[in-house]
């Protein structure tokens, strides 16, 4: 099935430049030769079909019928090597605890900008910062509990932090659901691997729930709040709230009486101590952001200000998204931790000075330029493939209002095996490993890989024809034995007493 | 338990057995239609007065023929009571409380789902055969098996279980007018065969026969509609249906036999012990139309208390 495979100058995830597997790759590589391009394309079609029944897709409007479709799924999972993992968990441990202390800061005492090293300019005109947060002390100083960084590999083998995703991140139910279809689907090839369980993700989430409660409080109640059905992150709403056991609320189902914040169940109001929110900053509370909100809870805000319910992630951490705050992630880190950042960020050019535009405007045919503050990928102009009217839009854009735009050299993403029309094809991958930060600091071994499955696309935006694939966190020639241990008694008992 | 959840999960458990319930109707009434024509009028007008949308019916068709029957109730999306508008609702009931389901339950809903959504789109009348009619019922009765073997037996199973039982108490109740109907004005018992063949049909529409012929053993109008409405222990009757959902609210309420704790409890209480305390005799003293209608109006009044009780009360009381 490999003979033909071409990744050309890229960085391959399973194969090196002179067609050997990568160490960790090798066994999946072996298993996946011995099958016939047949054979694989019937596991996909299981895959498909097994997504389908458990309800994994999104519904296409405007089309008489409701038509289900499912997130594209590539049934070759992505591996990424022990070593390498182990590099990737210590980066992002440091950025979220420095990330933790700089956004404290900046919502409190601000000593980051009075030593210079982050600008004042530049915090007065974040659009995602919220002066509403302004004092506010979380429980335990986290306000990043659940972060979904977006991570690249470049040619050279070198991952980059490309966004941090502190908001709302999404993706972590196809993560778990991932791996659960491909047991069931393709049990074959991860026979003896020792590949990084994921499954209990959802207890580790509960756990840090119940670590951010208010202080006091033995049982928190937690809820997941979710704007509703008709939000395209819908699934997973409802899918950690069921894997965590708690209960998924709408705004509606919430009301503040007093100083506290309670839920309308079927015996009265119950008090809610932790809301794992999945509404943005704006939505949350008419009172306190948008006024026409008709998705949060009037007075919230009010509450969670009193200490009396807990929000992850805390509001107002959305600052530490802005794509110019990114490029000073790693002085930030040196500022807190004394720390030299072990994940590089991407080289950034911020637009609103004057140097760096400069650069930007003549280089900008070469360069990837992003709107501070979007995600989703939504109006990113990759400057390589971009017509003429394209970028003298991008340009008379950065020029009206520099302080919205950053550039970026164009990264030549890293490739992975993926199964197109029955062959094996070179596709371009990015990473979302998912950190979760509690008593301590938890990354989930893996992650959502996404992968551009048109050919050359770096695109890999599910809403713009990306799908995903299972991530292996794999130990170099790793196996492991089921011990023996805890064998059940023989059984005793059947109807036909006596007959051996 | 929320009070939107528990809403949503009465409404997705009574939209499955209202799709079960127009299945096996429609599937029966196949059977019946190939009979001759001397032995049955028009077989397909019944099914429409079962489901009391006449008016709805005639205006998008007018006819009932096979053709526009089975479209009607089976593949129209917009005729909201057709198998796959329940479905969908269902459906969409599910996946907004998909958290406080089990995931074999979400799964044996979707796949349902799959199968009318799909049926909808790709079917036309002719298709509608047996087997399709078969694969809603078991996809409804799977769904029931897994709800009582992966769903705690608490709060939220109460609710699936009455959603349950007073829709196909409902449904047994309007079948049975509706396939009676008439039956009393013209008492022919000389044409033995006509009134065999129907009554048997109206057994089999809720799987009935069987058991009956266990417990009554020829078929007589009169103990056929003793078994549909009072038998104690047939899944279907109407008598069961409301003994078990009583049985529901009071594990819901911790009242004893014989009290209750609020107006859905009370109606249903005084609704249910009703039928025990009912013979045949009493049924057919007046009319059997008369008394089923009396029945449907308390059912509905029942269902309306449960609304109030636990889908949408006012927020005063605290929980400590």
């Amino acid at each position: 099935m490999f003979e033909n495979y071409e990744c050309g100058f890229l960085f391959d995830e399973a194969i090196q430049a002179e067609g050997a597997p990568r160490p960790g790759a090798e066994s999946l590589i072996q298993r996946l030769q011995s099958l016939s391009s047949e054979e694989l394309q019937r596991r996909q079609r299981m895959a498909d079909a097994t997504m389908l029944n458990l309800g994994i897709t999104f519904n296409v409007y405007g089309h008489e019928g409701g038509t289900e479709k499912i997130f594209p799924f590539d049934i070759i999972p992505r591996i990424v090597e022990q070593q390498d993992w182990n590099h990737i968990e210590r980066g992002l441990q440091q950025r979220i605890r420095a990330l933790n202390l700089f956004i404290d800061d900046l919502y409190n005492d601000q000593k980051v900008v009075k030593d210079h090293v982050f600008p004042r300019e530049l915090l007065e005109t974040a659009a995602t910062l919220r002066p509403q947060c302004q004092g506010v002390h979380p429980h335990k100083g986290i306000w990043c509990h659940i972060t979904g960084t977006d991570l690249v590999r470049d040619r050279d083998g070198t991952f980059y932090v490309l966004e941090d995703n502190l908001r709302v991140p999404s993706g972590v139910s196809y993560v778990l659901e991932n791996r659960e279809v491909m047991k069931r689907i393709f049990p074959q090839v991860f026979g003896g691997l020792s590949i990084a369980p994921v499954e209990n993700y959802p207890e580790k989430l509960l756990g840090t729930l119940q670590h951010c409660a208010p202080p006091g409080i033995d049982q928190p109640n937690i809820v997941v709040l979710t704007p509703g059905i008709f939000n395209s992150a819908y699934f997973e709403h409802s899918f950690l709230a069921q894997q965590m056991g708690v209960e998924l609320v709408q705004g509606s189902d919430l009301a503040v009486v007093g100083d506290r914040v309670y839920m309308r169940t079927t015996k009265g109001l119950k008090r809610v101590d932790v809301i794992y929110r999945r509404i943005d900053d704006d939505f949350l509370d008419p009172l306190c952001f948008r006024e026409d909100s008709a998705l949060g809870v009037p007075g919230l805000m009010d509450v969670y200000r009193k200490g009396n319910v807990s929000l992850a992630n805390a509001p107002g951490n959305g600052v530490a998204d802005d794509k110019a705050v990114y490029a000073f992630v790693p002085a930030l880190i040196k500022y807190y931790l004394g720390e030299d950042a072990i994940l590089p960020n991407v080289p950034t050019y911020l637009c609103h000075k004057r140097e760096d535009r400069q650069y930007v405007l003549d280089h900008l045919a070469e360069m990837v330029v992003k709107p501070t503050n979007e995600s989703g990928g939504y109006g990113i102009v990759i400057g390589p493939k971009a017509s003429r009217a394209e970028l003298d839009d991008a340009r008379q854009k950065i020029l009206a209002n520099p302080r919205n735009f950053v550039a970026q050299p164009l990264l030549h993403l890293s490739t992975v095996p993926t199964l197109i029309d029955g062959a094996i094809e070179a596709r371009h991958v990015d990473l979302r490993p998912f950190v979760l930060c509690g008593e301590d600091i938890y990354v989930l071994p893996g992650g959502l890989t996404r992968v551009a499955l048109k050919k050359g696309s770096t695109v890999v935006n599910s809403s713009q024809g990306g799908g995903s694939k299972d991530t292996w966190v794999v130990k170099r020639n790793g196996t492991h034995a089921p011990g023996m241990n805890g064998a059940a008694q023989r059984q005793s008992q059947s109807q036909l007493a006596g007959v051996t | 338990m929320l009070s939107r959840v528990a809403d949503c999960l009465y409404w997705m458990s009574r939209y499955i057995e209202r799709a079960e319930n127009l299945a096996r109707f429609v599937d029966v009434n196949q059977t019946v239609a190939l009979e001759p024509g001397d032995v049955i009028d028009d077989p397909w007008a019944p099914l429409i007065l079962t489901t009391g949308d006449w008016a709805l019916f005639a205006e998008r068709y007018g006819q009932t023929t096979r053709e526009s029957v089975l479209r009607f109730l089976t593949l129209d999306t917009e005729y909201p009571n057709s198998i796959v508008s329940c479905t969908r609702a269902a459906r969409e009931n599910a996946r907004t409380v998909r958290e406080s389901i089990s995931t074999p339950m979400w799964e044996e809903i979707n796949k349902l789902y799959l199968l009318l959504n799909r049926a909808a789109r790709e079917l036309s009348p002719e298709d509608l055969t047996y087997d399709f009619y078969n694969q809603i019922k078991l996809g409804s009765q799977l769904f029931i098996g897994v709800t009582d073997g992966t769903l705690s037996h608490g709060e939220g199973w109460h609710f699936v279980r009455i959603g349950r039982l007073i829709e196909r108490a409902d449904k047994t109740s309007r079948i049975l007018d509706v396939k009676t109907y008439g039956w009393e004005q013209q008492p022919n018992p000389g044409d033995v065969q006509r009134t065999v063949v129907q009554w048997t049909a109206l057994l089999n529409s809720v799987s009935a026969l069987e058991m009956y012929r266990k417990v009554h053993g020829r078929i007589r109008p009169s103990d056929v509609i003793q078994f549909l409405l009072l038998d104690r222990e047939f899944p279907r009757s109407i008598r069961y249906c409301l003994r078990y959902a009583e049985d529901s609210i009071r594990m819901m309420t911790g009242s004893t036999t014989g009290t209750f704790s609020n107006r859905a409890e009370q109606l249903l209480g005084r609704l249910s012990s009703g039928l025990d305390f009912t013979s045949i005799d009493d049924v057919l003293a007046d009319s059997l139309h008369t008394y089923i209608d009396t029945f449907q109006l308390n059912l509905n009044d029942v269902a309306a208390a449960l609304c109030d009780c636990y889908f949408a009360p006012p927020a005063i009381e605290l929980i400590k």
